[in-house]
């Protein structure tokens, strides 16, 4: 009996050596953990942009973004009767493919935030003018795009080629060069399946009308 | 050469932008473009990639321009549109 009370402590003492040791153990093993999560996270964000893209050219996004379009135009015809033209039309089809985007790329969020800013600040203007400089403080970003800009790809033609490409995809203004190449390749597939869906619906209207 | 590249990487941190990635994306972008999908990426330069790419983009962005006037037009028949509305959800 004794015997085994003097055992007892001695392998407590062991125990909780041994936890001490499986404890350490457990922390590099979830900081390797944490360091696979991380690249793995970097690899799920490569396979983002390469699955947002190929569900541009699908027919279900094609199908969602044209019943939501039917329904906007819809009802911007209905409950605004003011003169369309193509401009308005042009902005509802704008607006509703930078919903279909559901918010995961920069430049459908610059094109629902730019309506807001129009929106706010053609109210604001006939009062103040203090509105516009809020916007300038929220997008303040850091300097560091331009210079990763300069140290890659070095040429003036490549440069200019490079600015004038981040102006014309919206919210792309002053953003490093990688950033603005990813959002110009998903613009660039929403763009194609705007055209595809809105083809589709004039053909759609205009064979409807023509046979009744 | 070796020294320059080390000297932008220490400079760029964490965001750890290289040259290789940049020609990925830019490839990349070659696939989506018409004209140069069919070249291999050796023989076009990144400039050229740029100019098309934007050359494409205002393309399609005077094709959306030209369908939303034409939508517009076929939307101004109130007639016909409501009936066209239906069949074409219907249809979908």
């Amino acid at each position: 009996m004794a015997s085994m009370l003097m055992k007892n402590p001695v392998t407590s003492s062991d125990r909780s050596i041994i936890a001490r040791r499986k404890k350490k153990k457990t922390n590099l093993s979830s900081k390797d953990q944490n360091e696979n999560t991380i690249i793995n996270h970097n690899n799920n964000n490569n396979n983002n942009s390469r699955d947002s893209t190929n569900e541009w050219k699908s027919q279900a996004q094609q199908q969602v973004y044209s019943s939501k379009l039917l329904k906007a135009l819809h009802h911007a015809q209905t409950s605004a009767p003011a003169p369309k033209g193509g401009q308005a039309v042009r902005e509802v089809a704008d607006r509703v493919l930078a919903a279909t985007a559901k918010g995961r790329s920069k430049w459908s969020r610059a094109i629902l935030t730019n309506r807001l800013k129009l929106k706010f600040m053609k109210k604001q203007s006939k009062r103040q003018s203090v509105a516009r400089s809020k916007p300038s403080r929220l997008t303040k970003k850091p300097r560091a795009g331009i210079m990763l800009k300069l140290r890659t790809k070095s040429l003036p033609a490549f440069q200019k080629k490079a600015r004038v490409l981040s102006r014309i995809v919206p919210g792309c203004q002053k953003q490093p060069l990688p950033v603005v190449l990813e959002e110009a390749t998903d613009y660039i597939a929403a763009l194609e399946m705007q055209v595809r869906a809105m083809s589709a619906l004039a053909d759609l209207l205009s064979g409807a009308s023509s046979t009744s | 050469m070796s020294s320059r590249r080390s000297r932008s990487s220490r400079h760029s941190g964490g965001s750890r932008i290289s040259e290789d990635q940049i020609n990925d994306l830019v490839s990349k972008l070659q696939q989506l473009l018409p004209e140069l999908r069919n070249r291999s990426s050796d023989k076009v330069s990144a400039a050229r990639v740029l100019q098309d790419t934007c050359n494409y983009i205002r393309s399609l962005h005077r094709e959306v321009d030209d369908l939303s006037d034409r939508l517009s037009e076929l939307l101004e028949t109130s007639d016909t549109t409501q009936a066209a509305l239906i069949r074409s959800l219907l249809m979908q």
